[in-house]
Formats: structure tokens, sequence, C-alpha cells
């Protein structure tokens, strides 16, 4: 861990708040596709019938 | 030679995506591993900022794709309103959760980074201001789309409101040189005696090499969730498509 001094807590917020906001958007990215994709293979196989 | 029009085609755009998806999100990864870690680690501290000039391997890049994001979707609504290709239109629509984060990320970081330096968290300086009116047009932007229910309408009034707030994303990057006021530094990166090599103008190598990794992992990454995010309207407009033409008969 290097030596953030007294700015440690604003370093390290920045950087928590940053990452949990693109982890947050990549997850709900690959959440959705998962979702969506399954539901259209779904209603493909139903209308096919 | 390929025409890039072919991509116009949801299943030529959903193929050729598919396959270069995993090697974009792959150097996205590396780039923003290397990047941050040796922005975090092994950079000094700057001798009047401190260990706080590390936030700008977020703040900077965050701020710079917020603004392409939304330059990368007013050329896909200006595609969809002269073309009418729905692939454009709905990478659009994919684009504008992403830029709306990667501005949340550039006013926090912004907010975090401002209290110790200028002693205040907001101030309504040109370029703060104008960040946050284009977040609220990001947010107005998503709104918009989903409370239009024809895709098409949705499309074309997203597309206008894209081309209004371009303005402010114009604002956003050049407000510090058309006021030349307010508490927020103008640009030291992209400088243009930095950029012809004045070393009195220049960020010092041991940030910026890191800040370039970061800003390439960050760009890589819009790439491919846009790739990915726009894979996904593709479908859901398809199955729209599906369930109305069921419903019918």
């Amino acid at each position: 861990m290097p030596e953030l001094g007294k700015y440690a807590a604003t370093v390290l917020s920045a950087y928590g708040v940053s990452l949990l906001l693109l982890l947050a958007l990549t997850g709900v990215s690959l959440w959705r596709a998962r979702r969506v994709r399954a539901e259209l293979a779904e209603v493909e196989a139903r209308t096919k019938k | 030679m390929r025409s890039l029009w072919e991509y116009a085609n949801p299943k030529k755009f959903i193929e050729t995506s598919q396959r270069v998806l995993p090697a974009v999100t792959w150097a996205s990864v590396a780039c923003l591993v290397v990047g941050l870690i040796w922005g975090f680690f092994f950079t000094p501290e700057d001798y009047r900022q401190g260990s706080t000039v590390k936030i700008i391997y977020l703040h900077v890049p965050s701020a710079l794709m917020a603004i392409n994001a939304w330059f990368m979707m007013l050329l896909a609504s200006l595609i969809w309103l002269i073309r009418r290709h729905h692939v454009s239109a709905l990478a659009a629509r994919a684009a504008a959760p992403i830029g709306a984060v990667m501005t949340m990320i550039a006013l926090a970081t912004g907010a975090i980074w401002g209290q110790p330096m200028w002693g205040t968290w907001w101030v309504w300086d040109p370029r703060l201001t104008s960040f946050l009116i284009l977040f609220l047009f990001y947010l107005g932007y998503i709104a918009l789309w989903a409370a239009v229910e024809d895709d098409d309408t949705a499309a074309d009034l997203t597309s206008i409101l894209c081309i209004v707030g371009s303005v402010f994303a114009v604002l956003s990057r050049y407000a510090v040189n058309f006021w030349n006021q307010g508490l927020h530094q103008g640009a030291s990166v992209m400088r243009a005696g930095a950029l012809a090599g004045d070393t009195e103008e220049r960020v010092s190598n041991v940030f910026a090499l890191p800040l370039f990794v970061c800003i390439a992992g960050f760009v890589l990454l819009f790439v491919a969730l846009v790739l990915l995010r726009t894979q996904t309207e593709i479908r859901a407009r398809r199955m729209r498509a599906l369930v109305a033409r069921e419903r019918r008969g």
C-alpha cells in the first residue's frame, strides 16, 4: 500500500466510488445481455411453433 | 474493401461484434489493471497536491469519455436521421448509460478531489456546471427512450435531443477556454505547448504515461460495453417485434 498521508481517505474514496460504478455498469450490462438473449430464444421458440 | 454500411444489418453487426468483443474486453481489462496499479502504487506524490494527484487516473479518463460518448451518440443519431439505420439508433441508446456513468464518475471524483484542493466540494464554475448539465441531458435522453413506446419515434426524438445536448458536450470541453474563469484548471495533458514538446507546459512523464494507459483502458471499456449493449438492444427490439406480431395473430 503506498503512503497516501493525510489525503488517504480522499484518494481511497475516489477509487472506491469509481470502481464500484464501473463494476455496477459492467454487471448490469452483462446481466441484461443474458436475460434478453434467453427471453428472445424463448419467444423465437414459441413463435416458430 | 467492405462497406461500413454492411454493419447496419443487425445480423452482420452481431456476428462481427461477437468476434471482436473478447479481444476488446481483454485489452480493456489489461490497460485498466496496468494503468491503475501503475498510477496508484508506483507514482510519486505531487509537490503541491500530495497523493490526491492519483485521482487523475480516474477523473481525466472518465471526463474524456463522458464527452466523447455524447459525440459518438451524436454521430449515431445523425446516421439514424439521415440513413434510417436501426443499428445506429440502437448504438446511441446503448451508449447513453455508459456516458452517464462516466459523467457521474467525473463529477464524483472531481468533487472528492476539489474538497481538499479548492476547499469546496462544488462551485458553479463554467466547466463543472456544463458537466452537470451534460449529466442531466444523459438522464433526459435515457428517460425519453424509455417513455416513448414506438422505437422509431423514440429514435427520432432522442436524436433531436442529442443534437441539442451536443452544445453542452462542446461547452464541457471548452468552457474553461471560452470564459477563462472559475476554479477548474484548463487543459494540461493535451495543451498545445505540451504536445509540441515544451517541457514547461507538459505534465511530467511520471504521471502522464500511466494516465495514457488508463485513457486507453477507458476507451476500450467504452467500446466493449457499447458493442455488448448494442447487441442487447438489437435482440430486445427483435423480441418486441415478435411479441407484437404474435399479439396481432
